[in-house]
This record gives C-alpha cells, structure tokens and sequence, in this order.
C-alpha cells in the first residue's frame, strides 16, 4: 500500500489527477428500472478494446496480399499457438460489438437519452456505430475467402449504382474496376489505420461528451421524480457503476470464449477471382436487410431505377438517423411520438428483413 | 421432217430421264433435290462460289441439271479435294489425302469392286448441304459422326450381305465414350471415325487394337504391354483392350470389373483357384481397401472440419491418396499384383497420415473444450468476487 501510495502522489505532483479522480469520485449514474440500458455502451466499448487487442496480435502473422492473405490466417489458425483463439474471439467479438452498438443506440432512441443537451453525443455515438460497420465491411475481405470476396464484390458494386459519383466512389473503394489485391490492400489499410484513427477521436470525444452532460434519465422517470428529485436515487459512478461494468465484461469475455471453442470462425476456401459466385452469396448479418431489401426492390419504379432507389432511401433513412434530435424538435409537440413509432418501425423492419435475408433463397 | 425431229427430240428427252433416275437407284437416301434453301448459302461450297454447274456440267437456263450417275462421285469430288493447288487457295489447312485414304478403306475397296451400295462422300457429307466438321449441324460434327455411320451400320436389311454386325451403335450410345462426348460435350472423345479412321475407315485387327485404344489410353496400353496378358492374347488371337472392356459398349469400369466374382471381366477366363484367378481377387482386395481407407481418412477429417478444426492442408493432401488409387486402377492392366501394390502402399502411406492428422485435429477439439474450463472458472471467481465485493461496498453505506 505505501508504494502504491508513494506512486499516486509522485503522478499527482506532476500530473495533477487528484482533481480528475475528484471527478470521477463525483460522477453518478440514476438508478431506475431502465438503469440496465446503461450498460450497453461500456459493453460495446469493451468489445472494442477486445477488436483491438485481439487485431493487434493478428497484425503480428497477417499479410495483406491476394497471395498471402488466405493462406496467413490458415497458418494463425493452424500453426500460432493459440492463434485459433484469437481469430475466433476478434470474428465474434466484431458480431457482439455491432450488435451492442445497435442495441445502444435503440435503447438510446427509446429513452430519448439523445434530447438537449445531449444531440452532439447523438451524433457522435451514430459515427461511431457507421465506423463500427466499416470495421466489418473492411475486415470481412481481410481472410480472403471466396464469401469474403464475393460479398466484397456485392457490397461495393452496391454503392457505384449512386448517380453521378457512384462509380467514382466505386473505384475508389476497389482501387480499379474490379475487387483484387489491390482492393484488399485499401481495405486492411482502412481497417488498422485510417478507420481505427477515427474511431479513437470520435470516442474520444463521445465520452467526454458523456462525462460533460452525465448520462440521461428517461422522461417517464423524470416525470416521475419531478416534485422529488432528491427521492431518485444514485449510485456513484466510481466504483459502484464500474464495478457492475466489470461484471457485465466478465460474462461477456466467458461468452465470447465459449463461442470461439464452441463454434471456431470458418476459414473457407481460398478466393477465386475467376470462378462464379457461389448461389447464395450473402454479406454478414448487420448488411443483410439492406441486402435483401435491394434484392426486393422491382428493377423499376416509378421509372426509376429500384436499386438506385434504394440506395438513396438508405442514405436518406442514415440521414435522418444522424439529424435525430434535430428532427425531433422540428416535429414539435408530437415529436417524440414520431421518432419513437418511426425508430419502432426502422426495428422491425431491420430484425424482419435481416431473418427473412438469412431464410431467403 | 418434223414428226421425225419431234421422235428424236422425245426419245434424247426420255433417255435422259432414265439417266438421271439410274443415278439414284443404288443410293441411300441423303439430302433433298437441290432447292434454293437446302444448297443455300449454308452449304460450304456455295459459301466458296463453287455452282452447281461446276459439278453437274453445264446446261442451259431453264434445264434439268442432269444427276451425277453414283459411280462417278468419289472420283469427281476427288478431282477437286486431291489437288492441293486448288484446295489450298480455298482452305489451306484442309487435307487432300482423303480420295487416296478412301482407296485403302473397306468402302473403297468394295466400291472400286463394283459395290455401289458402301458409303461414297455424299453419303456421309451429303450432296447439297455439306458443312464443316465444326459446325453442329454437319453430319461428320464429332456428335453427330455416330449417327451419320448408323445410317448403314444399324441396318439389318442393308448389311446383311456383308455378314457385318448391327449392334455397334447401339452399343456406343451406351459407352463411356459416347456420355463423355454427349453428356460432358467432350468432342475429343472417341467416335467411329477415332477408332476407326475416316476416308481410311478399315476396323483395327485383333493386334493393332490396343495401338488405336493406347493412343488415348497411353499407360494403360504400357502396363498392358508389362504384363503376361499381352503374349497370352497374342497367342490365343485375342485382341487386347477389348478382349475385357468391349470395343463398343464400353462402359465405366468399377473395382468389381476386376476379381473373380461376376460380372467381373477376370471371371470369363479365370477361376478363384488359378493363379490368374488369386491374382485377380489379389489386386480387387488391395484396391478396395485402399479405397476404404481413403473414404475413413476422409470422414474423419470432415468430421475435424465441420467441428471447426483446420485441416485443410490434410484434406489436400489426402487428395493425392485418390491419385495413388488411381493409379492403382492404372497399373492393374500388368496384373501384376506386385505391381498393383507399390501404388497402394502410396496411397495407404498418405491415407495413414491423413487419418492421424484427422484424429490429432479431433483430439485437440476436445482438449480445446477441456482446457476452457479453466479461463471460465477464473472468469466466474472474479465475477463472483466482483459481486461479492459490491454486496460489501454497498452494505457499508458505500
């Protein structure tokens, strides 16, 4: 105790963290029956610091090149010891992390935790859950497998159908007409450095967001507490809330272990690029019902085309998505209505076209 | 004068008539009469400008063109396809040699012996609407060459005089050859013609029948010739390949088609207890176990991959074990079983290997599940002393 003592003073005297840790000593969080929800985003952190961790001893053994790529995660796989362990857990815990992500954010939606003063965290948490699925875009290429490969090829074709700059952006996503080492090479560059830059910015500044404004009690419980706010309690962030967190983390890490022994991540086949597309091709589950939804779309509407159609119906829908909080209070009196039946709505849609991508043929 | 002039004019008209039905009265049926679409521009000769004058002579506008009397055609579609200097300005790569081949072929020979009924060109070529060989409509397009020799070679009637049997194409529908060439759309598959020849068409003797069977099957006619099979057929009159495999209805041999238990093809001149006999059941044995073992390593190692172990190395190389069958199935045409068994023991070595590179992948899955046990149980005591300490915490009023 007296050297972890002598070691706090010595940072303290530099560094002047006895008014951060008065901070965090001060900070706490309401507790309610919705309290539970405030655990997604520390989960969806943690899987994050899992990603990192995990791909960075990956970084150790992959190569990114269509020669190669395939065949160093076979040899992490099969040959570093315990390499099979990681890759497993940084697959999954890609999975977990936008699942929380989006769990998040619904429950952010339905709480209303995004109203003032919170719309710039709105904004900032929405790129981070887009970030979250350029993680997954960009690192689903990277093991170089004919799924990987031909999901690359549908997934990036998808965005060349925007007019005007469609193709511009298509050929800047593939480095060429076509999805080849080169493709590769762009992707594992914007998956390990330029995505992860990002991200640890915006997080950045996300959190201190967070820290700012404290986090959001629901208007129910609000109204709730009105006359008695001293009846609503809390519990300090530090070390009550952090301690349940840990807890939280825990059970997470043992499921995330149980999946990677249990169901170990496919390697698949080596990609082709001169073979058809297996029948079915499909992107991983967090595209599906966008995917599928393409599919459905009839080629013309309107005389329009449908897929371009699409296309502009989710960059408008992500628009809005972003604009959240603003929407909300140009609506006016009814406005939390709308985005709470329009939020409901964009659920069952994404929850019913995502099963229904999965079981179509 | 001009009843004796009309009588000339009838009788030269009347005698043509009978020319040009004798011309027809021997032939097979072949191609309608010369119309505009049939010797339109399809026809090959058309396409090159060759008219009909140019074959049937000249005649006046309006006239009947006189009908190319049968015997006359071999030589006069030769005339043309024997002379290099005009066919070369017309196709360069086409052959001149088939006027000569056909001289030599059974067709020829009987032909030039006054047999107006064996095939002549336009019986195979038709008259009018010839095309070339690489086009699917023409009678000789590989596909459609068994057809073509069918015409004549499946009838009974027809071929009665020449003693010939009838069965050839109905046996070749049934082969490896013929699925190869019509189910696969394999055209370098065997036809009549490959076997056979074409202008030359001459059935291969007894002898030189592994030569035209070995032309393909290149390791099989080698070890065929290794082997005591080939001095005992040579001496018993037996020609080679099909002596056991057929010359038509060659159909896919199976590893029972060795041994001696029937239908194998040993069992029609060997019994189990003669040493041909054991030597056959010998090789049957070593194939099917290697085989077998093929097939284990093979279940184990999908077993190791569906669980999530990766084997895919051992998969490939177990592949090679399939190779080492393979060739097995090849080198048994010594029936040697000696010979037989350096292929197995190839196999069988990569087999073993792979079966315990299987096994090994299994073995870890389990160790894998075991050994999590034991990060789960740390998990869940710092859980629980999370917990625990919370529960603490907050009874202290913290």
């Amino acid at each position: 105790m007296r050297a972890t003592e002598t070691v706090r003073q010595w940072v303290d005297e530099r560094f002047d963290i006895e008014e951060l840790l008065a901070l965090a000593r001060h900070k706490t969080v309401p507790m309610h029956r919705f309290s539970i929800w405030y655990y997604l985003g520390g989960l969806t952190l943690f899987l994050f610091i899992v990603q990192v961790c995990t791909g960075l001893l990956l970084l150790l053994y992959y190569r990114p090149s269509a020669g190669e790529a395939f065949e160093s995660v076979q040899y992490i796989t099969s040959q570093v010891k315990y390499g099979w362990l990681i890759r497993s857990i940084h697959s999954w815990s890609a999975n977990l992390m936008i699942f929380s992500a989006f769990a998040h954010m619904f429950s952010i939606v339905f709480l209303r935790a995004y109203r003032k003063p919170r719309e710039l965290t709105w904004v900032s948490g929405m790129a981070l859950l887009f970030l979250a699925l350029g993680f997954g875009f960009s690192g689903y290429l990277l093991p170089w497998n004919t799924l990987a490969f031909f999901a690359t090829k549908v997934g990036t074709s998808v965005p060349g159908q925007i007019p005007i700059v469609g193709h511009s952006i298509m050929l800047l996503m593939r480095g060429g007409e076509d999805v080849t080492g080169a493709t590769l090479a762009r992707f594992y560059g914007l998956h390990v450095a330029v995505l992860p830059l990002i991200t640890f910015g915006m997080l950045g500044a996300h959190l201190l967001l967070v820290q700012k404004f404290g986090m959001s009690v629901p208007p129910s419980v609000e109204n709730k507490y009105r006359g008695t706010p001293g009846r609503l309690r809390e519990m300090r962030f530090f070390p009550n809330f952090l301690l349940r967190e840990l807890v939280g983390w825990n059970l997470v890490l043992a499921v995330l272990l149980t999946l990677a022994v249990f169901l170990p991540w496919e390697l698949g086949t080596k990609a082709d690029p001169f073979a058809s597309a297996p029948a079915g091709i499909r992107p991983e589950w967090y595209f599906l019902a966008q995917f599928q939804t393409l599919k459905m779309i009839p080629s013309k509407v309107m005389s329009m085309d449908g897929e371009v159609l699409g296309i502009l119906a989710f960059g408008l829908a992500g628009g809005l998505c972003f604009a959240l909080p603003f929407l909300e209070t140009l609506l006016g009196r009814r406005g939390s209505l709308w985005v709470r039946v329009g939020a409901a709505l964009g659920l069952a849609f994404l929850g019913s076209m995502t099963v229904y991508g999965h079981f179509a043929k | 004068m001009r009843n004796r002039c009309f009588r000339v004019l009838l009788t030269m008209i009347v005698g043509l008539a009978a020319l040009a039905g004798r011309a027809e009265v021997t032939a097979r049926p072949d191609s309608p009469p010369p119309t505009a679409e049939a010797g339109g521009y399809v026809d090959v000769h058309a396409q090159k400008g060759i008219t009909c004058a140019d074959c049937h002579g000249a005649t006046p506008a309006g006239a009947a063109l006189p009908a190319i009397p049968r015997e006359r055609i071999p030589q006069l579609c030769g005339s043309c396809h024997s002379d290099v200097n005009r066919i070369k300005k017309a196709n360069p790569s086409l052959r001149v040699d088939q006027w000569a081949q056909y001289k030599t072929s059974v067709h020829g020979i009987k032909f030039e012996h006054g047999d107006k009924k064996v095939a002549i060109c336009t019986d195979c070529h038709s008259a009018h609407r010839i095309l070339p060989a690489s086009d699917p409509h023409s009678s000789i397009h590989p596909k459609n060459i068994a057809a073509t020799c069918k015409r004549c070679h499946s009838d009974e009637e027809y071929m009665k005089p020449y003693g010939v049997k009838t069965d050839q194409f109905a046996g070749y529908v049934e082969s490896v050859h013929s699925k190869a060439m019509v189910e696969r759309g394999d055209l370098s598959a065997p036809t009549c013609t490959t076997c056979h020849g074409s202008h030359g068409a001459v059935p291969p003797g007894a002898a030189s029948v592994a030569e035209v069977c070995g032309s393909c099957h290149v390791f099989q006619a080698k070890h065929f010739g290794e082997g005591p099979h080939k001095q005992v057929f040579a001496d018993l009159g037996l020609p080679g390949c099909v002596t056991c495999h057929s010359n038509h209805r060659i159909k896919h041999p199976d590893d029972q088609f060795i041994g001696t238990t029937k239908p194998a093809a040993c069992a029609r001149c060997h019994k189990k207890t003669d040493p041909g006999g054991r030597a056959a059941d010998a090789i049957h044995d070593r194939l099917l176990y290697l085989d077998h073992e093929i097939a284990g390593a093979r279940a184990v190692l999908d077993r190791a991959s569906r669980s999530g172990m990766e084997v895919g190395d051992s998969q490939i190389e177990l592949s090679q074990a399939g190779d080492a069958l393979m060739k097995a199935r090849v080198s048994l045409h010594t029936v040697l079983p000696s010979r037989v068994e350096e292929d197995v023991q190839a196999g069988l070595k990569i087999t073993s290997k792979a079966h315990a590179a299987g096994e090994a992948a299994l073995h870890e899955r389990t160790q894998r599940k075991r050994e999590l046990l034991i990060p789960l149980l740390a998990i869940f005591a710092v859980t629980f002393s999370l917990c625990f300490y919370i529960v603490e915490l907050e009874r202290g009023g913290n």
